[in-house]
């Protein structure tokens, strides 16, 4: 039975599932109380985590969002049922801390995720279209970093301890969700009373949710950027059919909830400055292609063990508490007095872009050995 | 000659890659040896695509995919 599941999980059918999936469950997420063409992000999410922690104070996105607990945890139990729970870390992991930083704030230019972007072009968000474009171009550099033989290094199998510090720190987590404590007053844990962070799924429903997409995904390896890497590298359509199949699920469900709203500007958490929103995801998918995967894929591999992965994850809540105190984030486009107020980015901001993709170049250019 | 490819330790893509690179020189049976199941599928994929056979075995912990050309 367990041999089967996997052969089906392992093919063209399971991934196509698991895309469409997820898909069904961000834009039901969606509807049952999450932010608006943001079913899931997972970029969006550990920046709320970040808020909830205090590592930024932006009142507004703060919440310990139950969606990421439950993709890392439902990959541990997916990990243990099928024998591939392993330990192993060593891989630069100061590079996989600062690509995660950068990848963190190349995502919070755009304002979501890889999977946020297909989630919000499957809402009729069209700024999504340059950030697409973008990504695909950020993974296309770091695609032609790997055949000039870019490498992170082996990692190494280590002791089963290292392996359940992400699922440990994802129980952590949820103990803070579920009691609530106050630290210190006017401290931490905060929970956002309007905007986005205030915006949520039933906590049980959010829960069971993340558990069923963390197992799903890592039964089959499901990567949004491995998925355009893979058609660049190989003209391997595999991963790619799974995303495919989330942007067509989530399309078809927006239209049956009365969520598809097409347009171009004042869209739900998002800008229309195409140049910016470009960049921002050229960085991102540069410094997720270098990393090994899209931040979802991150965290799956951390909740079956991968140290290495779970590193990444903490550069990314670390990057979002950086974007945010120093002013990096983008502003969602406004509207004042019936006036389009087209967001965007702060001068630091458009910095803090150009330096991640200077650094991720360096990465790339410095880090390449001789693979044969 | 047998050629080997020791991918263990290396996440994707790089695992497939270093699999295609010998594949490439045309010198078979290639020996690989991964240590995730990942890997494993991921380079049986891409073998089985370009039309050879597989043969895997568990090493506890690793496995080794004979590559041949069916």
């Amino acid at each position: 039975m367990r041999e089967r599941l996997s052969w089906f999980f392992a093919s063209r059918w399971g991934i196509i599932l698991t895309g469409a999936i997820i898909g069904i469950v961000a834009t039901v997420l969606q509807k049952l109380g999450n932010p608006k063409n943001m079913g899931i992000c997972v970029a969006c999410f550990e920046r709320d985590i970040a808020g909830a922690l205090g590592l930024h104070r932006v009142a507004t996105v703060q919440y310990i969002r139950p969606e990421i607990i439950g993709f890392v945890l439902g990959s541990t139990l997916a990990a243990l049922v099928f024998g591939e729970f392993k330990a192993r870390a060593g891989s630069a992991p100061i590079v996989r801390f600062l690509l995660g930083v950068f990848a963190m704030i190349g995502a919070l230019t755009f304002l979501g995720c890889p999977w946020r972007a297909n989630l919000r072009l499957a809402g009729g968000d069209f700024t999504a279209i340059p950030a697409l474009i973008g990504l695909a171009a950020g993974i296309s550099i770091g695609v032609w970093f790997l055949k000039q033989g870019y490498t992170l290094g082996r990692t190494q199998k280590t002791y089963p301890s290292v392996g359940w510090i992400m699922p440990a720190i994802m129980l952590g987590m949820f103990l803070l969700l579920i009691f609530r404590p106050t630290f210190s007053e006017g401290g931490p844990i905060f929970f956002s009373e309007s905007g986005p962070g205030s915006l949520h799924a039933p906590l049980l429903i959010s829960l069971i949710a993340g558990l069923l997409v963390g197992f799903l995904a890592q039964r089959t390896r499901f990567c949004t950027v491995g998925a355009i890497r893979d058609v660049i590298l190989m003209r391997d359509t595999h991963l790619i059919s799974g995303v495919g199949a989330l942007l067509v699920a989530a399309f078809v469900m927006n239209l049956l909830l009365g969520q598809f709203n097409p347009g171009v500007t004042a869209q739900p958490v998002a800008h229309s400055n195409h140049l910016w929103n470009f960049l921002g995801m050229v960085l991102a998918g540069l410094s997720y292609t270098l990393a090994g995967g899209c931040p979802g894929r991150q965290l799956f591999l951390s909740g079956e063990g991968d140290g290495d992965a779970a590193v990444f994850v903490l550069g990314m809540i670390i990057g979002a508490g950086i974007s945010h105190n120093f002013a990096l984030a983008a502003k969602p486009d406004a509207m004042v007095d019936g006036v389009l107020k087209v967001g965007g980015l702060t001068p630091f901001g458009m910095g803090a872009v150009i330096l991640g993709i200077v650094v991720a170049l360096v990465f790339g250019f410095t880090m390449r050995q001789k693979t044969n | 000659m047998t050629v080997q490819v020791d991918a263990r330790g290396f996440s994707c893509p790089q695992p497939t890659m270093l699999v295609a690179q010998a594949i490439d020189q045309g010198e078979f049976p290639i020996e690989v040896l991964v240590d995730t199941v990942t890997s494993r599928e991921n380079v049986a994929r891409m073998a089985k695509s370009r039309g050879l056979k597989v043969e895997t075995e568990d090493l506890g912990g690793e496995f080794k995919l004979t590559l041949t050309q069916a």
